[in-house]
């Protein structure tokens, strides 16, 4: 199961982020954990100064906005390595 | 260029409204829809075409400009990037530790931080339009000067003692550190088409969370131009009182609004005769010092550099008002 990590102080569009991701792998039925990430030693740690940025597995995947859809799904389907 | 508005307001005041021009109501309602029609159309049209122009530009380009460069342009260039990059305040927090694991000084850092509410294109250009480019040249002067001033006291009193621990340790590594801990990233050339798409997304997004600060500081405004009488601001609050301008700063402090939002309310302000210094240690303070923003600084910092930084901007807002109502005769 992937583990999703959405990073971000608290914001509006952390939230929308999270929201979003969870609704899409539903409709995939791909299971996933999404949690979301607010110490700011944490984010610091991932090298991200815009928020909201994703991590998936450990790994930043994106920073700075809320992504799109099509991007969300790209990193649900894709295999994990 | 402007007329069109005023012909607006005439037209839905007196003719659909039916209200008399002489009638203080009708006073108050041409003010509010000429005012409110010409801001909404301005914001509109300019944030689109600042974003398209700044959509390069991001907080990553200026953290690797800014590491290792020399203290004392260190502040200015901080302030000034403060006043042109765009960054949502909630993430003031990792921006600060970005800036900060890339050892650039606390000061340069807050440079930027407290300049970059108090500053930003739109309000420039709101500014030029309403209050005219003399003021605009004080406020942008005056805005940068609060972030230099203040970003090299805070170096000067070795503030990066009171982070805290966490990132104090980050900004000690990363001044350690000689090489840029993070790849550059490679200069980009957007395309037009993701330009737009960055303006159009900018100008909703903006457009959406300042509208109704344009009809509350407009609304506050035609109240004022319509209701109090004529000379009661200048005769109750006017230069002669002092204490005035520590009293606006403390009343700024729980509103909170950005910039963008307050300039409306400067102009009505200013054109009911309160004076000048008075006004922009008000809404400097309502756009630079909040509490949401504070206890989210708490996070970086310990109470003890929280308190420094408080008090810097309440004295420094205070200042800037008590030397402005002072020359005002010289604008």
């Amino acid at each position: 199961m992937k583990q999703i990590k959405v990073l971000g102080s608290g914001c509006s569009k952390c939230k929308k982020t999270a929201e979003l991701i969870e609704q899409l792998a539903h409709e995939l039925a791909i299971p996933v954990s999404v949690t979301k990430e607010t110490s700011p030693e944490v984010i610091m740690g991932f090298g991200v100064m815009s928020t909201p940025a994703v991590a998936i597995d450990e790994q930043l995947v994106h920073s700075g906005s809320v992504p799109n859809a099509a991007q969300i799904k790209e990193w649900l389907t894709k295999e994990s390595s | 260029m402007f007329e069109i508005f005023t012909q607006l307001a005439d037209w839905l005041t007196y003719a659909v409204l039916g209200l008399s021009p002489d009638s203080k109501l009708g006073d108050a309602a041409h003010f509010f829809i000429e005012d409110v029609s010409k801001i909404f159309v301005l914001l509109l049209v300019m944030i689109y075409f600042i974003a398209l122009l700044r959509a390069s530009l991001n907080v990553e380009k200026v953290r690797d400009y800014l590491a290792g460069r020399h203290r004392g342009i260190g502040y200015l260039l901080g302030s000034g990037f403060g006043a042109i990059t765009p960054f949502c305040s909630c993430s003031s927090i990792p921006v600060f530790l970005g800036f900060t694991s890339a050892g650039i000084p606390v000061g340069i850092t807050m440079s930027f931080l407290l300049t970059s509410p108090l500053i930003n294109e739109v309000a420039i250009l709101l500014l030029m339009s309403l209050l005219g480019w003399k003021f605009t040249v004080l406020y942008v002067v005056i805005g940068m000067s609060v972030g230099i001033i203040g970003g090299f006291f805070l170096d000067s009193i070795r503030a990066e003692r009171w982070l805290q621990s966490f990132a104090a340790k980050a900004l000690a590594a990363g001044q350690n550190k000689t090489a840029p801990n993070q790849p550059k990233q490679e200069p980009t050339v957007l395309p037009f088409s993701q330009r737009h798409q960055f303006a159009k997304g900018e100008t909703l997004e903006i457009f959406g969370r300042v509208w109704k600060w344009v009809i509350i500081g407009v609304g506050l405004g035609a109240a004022l131009h319509g209701f109090v009488p004529d000379g009661w601001i200048e005769t109750y609050l006017g230069d002669g009182q002092w204490w005035s301008v520590p009293a606006a700063v403390l009343l700024g402090i729980p509103l909170y609004s950005n910039a963008t939002g307050v300039i409306p309310v400067m102009e009505s302000l200013i054109i009911n005769g309160l004076p000048i210094g008075t006004t922009l240690a008000f809404c400097m303070s309502t756009v630079a010092a909040s509490f949401p923003e504070f206890i989210l600084l708490k996070q970086v910092m310990q109470w003890r550099l929280l308190a420094i930084v408080f008090v810097m901007l309440l004295v420094s807002f205070s200042v800037v008002g008590w030397l402005f109502n002072a020359f005002s005769s010289f604008l």
